[in-house]
């Protein structure tokens, strides 16, 4: 098997018993990078050269037989979001195309510790909004498997870094869906953790109560691999969970005796796409298949989910966004004259039109009058969401489902319609605004050769349950081995 | 709550985006459109149901009152638009 | 015609906690460092850093508030206060909003002469929230830009809101000082107006009463005053243009939109300013990266009994148990906690509350302000200030020296004992007195004639040959002796 279809679990074995080496390993993705990201556009940046130096240096300490990290060696990328005082981040926006943090996210710097070799910054949606990659201010990043179609978003680059295979890992962050969605596009395997799992801090905040920080990968073995290396509390982040992580990797592989999985009546309604409702019930008998015993349950609330979601995030993100006012970094109008007008006239300049529409709509929703019709009532419904799940997961362990209604969309085809856009995240949304974890594995294939996702939520924290339960659809199938055709 | 052109501007102001006509045009329709969607919360019955600002509810999470090291002045300048080497500069401001 | 008037005055009052540490990062508070060197991406406000809060500053804000009669609420939050502005990197204040730390206080002011009522200060609130930085604006330049310092971005703060319930500017400045001396006395801030870590706005407008009815003017924000003089003369001034205004227009309260004033200390005015664009529209919501804080009785009672013994508390048992007048005790407790250490200390060695009063408010105080010193500085300590009154009080000095003995103490730093030595007051033996005396009363039969004849105070011509004979004789010892004497003659 090349060293690009081997999983990141098998390298790392290879690498551990010296079979393999960082350098090599290294070198085959950048080169995979130089021949498929020009017509894929995944990454922002690449760091070949501080990738190779810090592969070989890895190589050196192992041979060395100096202490070594969980990773060492693994190729990670990082989608451009992510505060890394080795390079700029950008989150693909003209704002920040020259911001150099002087600081490390605590994510960032866990990998470094971990001694992943970061290979480079991946393309993502303008400050993490949008569903489709389109809304980066620098370059398209195109489907793998079809590069008319999108790849999704925000984390677009990160899934298709994954699945283009010049990355065998990447760490993408979902506020709305924005893991479980690109991955679900991408055929790759995303998981967003419990809220306050992974440490937000030196996370570009889109909507602070809504961001996690999750590993994109082509098994649920690496995902796992990789959120271990990711997750912990950080007294940096007081949203962070003061909550031991289980070492997942161990505990994997134990089938969950007796699971209960549920199916949202909500989520069968109609718009879903009958090829990717054929999949996801056949994912479904893989289950039964396995004995779990499927209930259907009903989330009342769901319904709701993306209207309280376009509330809660964009007027967080009014707030979060309120201080790129060309004064402390970032983007200033050459065109300056008083205060006021380089404030507006820098922020006009430098923000897209999706950003502009969101904090437009944020700043409105806050305003006096609107305040406890939109804001405050769409926190009230929040908490009916999120009673829904805690009454769902009595009855069962895991909830199974779309991630998307639809597989990989055409590029441009929903630009001129933010509403549609938005209405993307029906499936995803509710997990964000409820704190809980959920994943999204490959289940399957169009006619047409796009791949289908599964997603499967689970309790706050249950983690663990939610990787073994993957993988006891993983172990039982094959559709995460499959690989697009050379682009 | 339907939205208009006012609205559109008073908000441009508030957020600080100087707005061409075209995209006051857009916005006020594109708002108009997700406030309309957003509006079916409306039917949702909140009676006595508390707001839930937070995804996970922790509380009471502190750091202890101990110095540490700031950033040198250079690297707290570095990426700013306009500065002297001793502050950031900006237009006038008058008063405090 | 002119109408008579009250002036109606609540303040809102910010003070700088004294913690090591900003509110949200670990920055140092100390003021006055070159600007922009205490800063770090959290108060920079740079993309990804997150707050956390400083426990220090939280605890520091609730015994304050307890300090002032607050009430505790179980559950608080903190919110953010959004407005452009190039000293708030942010773009947000992180403030409290609709659940305030504390609220319904009060405090109590009087006057120690009495030029206004003993009142009760209602307290709305006290809340904590971050501090903003600086813009130093050259205007000597004119258009020239403004630099920014970011130093101070971030320093805690607690916002104490009063009711408007002081009716004039005497009234507004010692609810200011009592303010400070409750919190300079417990130790949660300098509350140094000229630094800054105390800071006052005013609200002021009048109630006129006119013919048909009291009449309410628009009310007036104050602004810049930086000393507890400003405030008084700020306030003075501004009712008084107030009631000029109304006489030439008679604008009502909701006739105009609320103003803000600045007040200008050299002009001696309060001078319109130009309030910040819409920062009427402040779109406060909870703050996503910050948790409430939930408090219990039991701490709140136990951050209470750890308050201690506060001033309002210390004026009262002086002159309960102490038989201090009200106006010692209260011009004493005013010298702020130093001064009221070194008094106890005084008080208690030498059992004598009011001879340590009086020393302390009239000629220390004296000395303190001729030298410009704090009593720390002050050459005479404690324990030697109660030497000196006992002393006296022993007869060792008399009282009519002991002023001497103070001076040599204090500019030559030296023991009462050398004092009294140095002034060469030995205590005259009785016995060697008696026979001054009968000396000298035998050589002047004429005084002794008149003392017998009732005219006791001829004694006194006689004390100034008696010094001569012998410097150390104390008049009142000899005049007894002489008395006596005399009596005994006949
Ligand atoms: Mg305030
Ligand atoms: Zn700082």
């Amino acid at each position: 098997m090349s060293l690009l279809e081997q999983s990141a679990t098998e390298s790392l074995q290879l690498l551990r018993q010296g079979k393999l080496f960082a350098v090599e390993l290294t070198q085959a993705h950048l080169d995979r990078i130089s021949t498929a990201d020009d017509k894929i556009g995944a990454f922002l940046r690449v760091d070949a050269e501080g990738a190779l130096a810090r592969a070989t240096e890895i190589d050196r300490r192992r041979q060395a037989g100096e202490s070594i990290g969980k990773l060492a060696g693994l190729p990670v990328a990082v989608k451009d979001v992510l505060c890394d005082s080795a390079t700029r981040t950008t989150c693909a926006s003209r704002m920040l195309e020259n911001f150099r943090p002087p600081y490390d996210s605590t994510v960032v710097a866990k990998l470094k510790a971990a001694d992943a070799v970061l290979i480079g910054r991946t393309n993502m949606d303008e400050f993490a909004m949008g569903g489709s990659t389109e809304n980066s201010a620098f370059q398209l990043t195109r489907n793998p498997w079809d590069l008319e179609r999108a790849p999704g978003g925000s984390s677009g680059g990160a899934a298709a870094c994954v699945a283009g295979q010049m990355a065998p890992l990447s760490i993408g962050t979902d506020t709305g869906g924005s893991i479980r969605q690109p991955a679900g596009l991408c055929g790759v395997v995303g998981l967003k953790p419990t809220y306050g799992r992974v440490s937000r801090y030196g996370l570009v905040a889109f909507a602070s109560s809504l961001d996690q920080v999750g590993p994109l990968a082509h098994s649920v073995e690496d995902a796992a691999l990789l959120l271990e290396a990711i997750a912990g509390h950080d007294p940096l982040d007081a949203t962070s969970l003061d909550q031991p992580v289980p070492t997942f990797t161990t505990t994997l592989h134990q089938p969950l005796e007796g699971l209960r999985l549920g199916i949202v009546r909500e989520h069968f309604a109609e718009g879903l796409d009958n090829e990717v409702e054929k999949s996801v019930r056949e994912a479904i008998g893989v289950y039964k298949s396995l004995g779990a015993e499927v209930k259907e349950i009903s989330l009342p609330h769901s319904k709701y989910a993306v209207a309280t979601y376009y509330v809660i995030a964009p007027s967080e993100a009014s707030s979060n966004l309120a201080r790129y006012d060309g004064v402390h970094y970032g983007h200033r109008t050459k065109r300056e004259s008083d205060l006021v007008e380089m404030y507006c006239r820098t922020r006009a300049e430098a923000f897209g039109p999706e950003v502009k529409r969101r904090i437009m709509l944020g700043a409105y929703a806050l305003s006096a009058g609107y305040y406890d019709a939109y804001y405050l009532k769409a926190l009230k419904v929040r908490r009916l969401i999120r009673q829904d799940y805690d009454a769902a997961f009595e009855q069962v362990d895991l909830i199974a489902g779309p991630v998307t209604a639809e597989p990989a969309f055409k590029i441009g085809q929903m630009s001129d319609d933010p509403l549609s856009m938005y209405l993307v995240d029906l499936y995803t949304v509710s997990a964000n605004l409820a704190g809980l974890p959920g994943i999204s594995v490959p289940c399957g294939i169009t006619s047409s050769g796009l791949p289908i996702g599964l997603q499967l939520q689970a309790a706050p924290l249950a983690e663990e349950t939610l990787l073994r339960g993957a993988q006891m659809y993983q172990s039982q199938t094959d559709w995460h081995r499959h690989r697009p055709s050379d682009p | 709550m339907a939205i208009s052109r006012d609205d559109v501007e008073k908000v441009a102001l508030l957020a600080r985006l100087e707005l061409s006509e075209a995209e006051v045009v857009s916005l006020t329709t594109e708002l108009a459109q997700i406030v309309a969607y957003v509006d079916q919360l409306a039917e949702v019955d909140t009676e006595d149901v508390e707001p839930m600002a937070h995804a996970v509810e922790v509380h009471n999470v502190f750091a202890e009152d101990i110095v540490e090291p700031s950033l040198p002045r250079e690297q707290a300048l570095a990426n700013a638009p306009n500065q002297n080497g001793r502050g950031y500069l900006v237009p006038p401001v008058l008063g405090d | 015609m002119s109408q008579t008037y009250t002036t109606v005055i609540g303040l809102e009052v910010h003070v700088q906690l004294a913690t090591q540490s900003k509110l949200f990062c670990r920055c140092s508070t100390q003021f006055g460092a070159e600007p922009n060197t205490q800063t770090c991406p959290v108060c920079i406000g740079m993309p990804g850093s997150l707050p956390v809060m400083n426990r220090q500053a939280y605890q520091l804000a609730l015994k304050t508030a307890i300090a002032i009669n607050c009430e505790i609420p179980a559950f608080t939050k903190w919110d953010r206060k959004q407005y452009f502005y190039p000293d708030l990197p942010k773009g947000y204040q992180i403030s409290q909003f609709d659940l305030p730390m504390s609220q319904d206080g009060w405090l109590d002011i009087s006057d120690p002469k009495n030029r206004f009522e003993p009142r009760r200060v209602g307290i709305t609130r006290a809340h904590l929230e971050d501090d903003a930085g600086k813009s130093v604006h050259d205007e000597a330049h004119g258009r020239a830009d403004s630099e920014i310092d970011l130093n101070r971005t971030g320093t805690p703060l607690l916002e104490i809101v009063s009711e408007p319930d002081m009716r004039s500017a005497a009234e507004a400045k010692a609810y200011m000082q009592e303010l400070r001396l409750l919190l300079t006395h417990i130790g949660v801030s300098d509350c140094n107006m000229q630094e800054g870590s105390m800071r006052c706005d005013a609200n002021v407008n009048l109630h006129i009463d006119t013919p048909d009815g009291k009449v309410a003017t628009p009310i007036v924000e104050i602004k810049n005053m930086n000393s507890f003089r400003a405030v008084e003369r700020a306030i003075e001034y501004e009712a008084e243009r107030q009631h000029r205004a109304w006489l030439e227009t008679s604008t009502k309260m909701g006739d105009v939109p609320k103003q803000t004033r600045g007040w200008d200390d050299t002009a001696g005015k309060t001078l319109p300013q130009r309030s910040k664009e819409d920062s009427s529209d402040y779109r406060y919501f909870p703050d996503p990266d910050l948790v409430p804080v939930l408090s219990t009785p039991e701490e709140v009672e136990s951050v209470r009994a750890a308050l201690g013994e506060l001033p309002a508390d210390i004026r009262k048992r002086l002159s309960d148990e102490h038989s201090l007048s009200a106006y010692d005790a209260d011009v004493l407790v005013n010298q702020g906690r130093d001064v009221l250490q070194y008094f106890t200390a005084a008080a208690e060695a030498s059992g004598d509350y009011k001879a340590a009063c009086n020393w302390i408010t009239q000629d220390i105080q004296r000395v303190l302000k001729e030298k410009d010193q704090s009593i720390d500085e002050f050459s005479i300590s404690s324990a030697q200030l109660a030497d000196l009154i006992t002393a006296v009080a022993e007869g060792k000095l008399p009282k009519s020296r002991s002023k001497d003995a103070f001076e040599l103490m204090h500019a030559d730093s030296m023991e009462v004992a050398a004092a009294i030595e140095k002034l060469g007051i030995e205590q005259v033996d009785e016995s060697a007195l008696v026979g001054l005396c009968q000396e000298l009363l035998d050589a002047n039969p004429k005084i002794v004639a008149d003392v017998q004849g009732g005219k006791q105070q001829a004694i006194g011509s006689l004390i100034g040959q008696a010094k001569k004979k012998n410097p150390n004789v104390d008049p009142g010892q000899f005049r007894r002796l002489c008395l006596d004497l005399i009596a005994r003659q006949r």
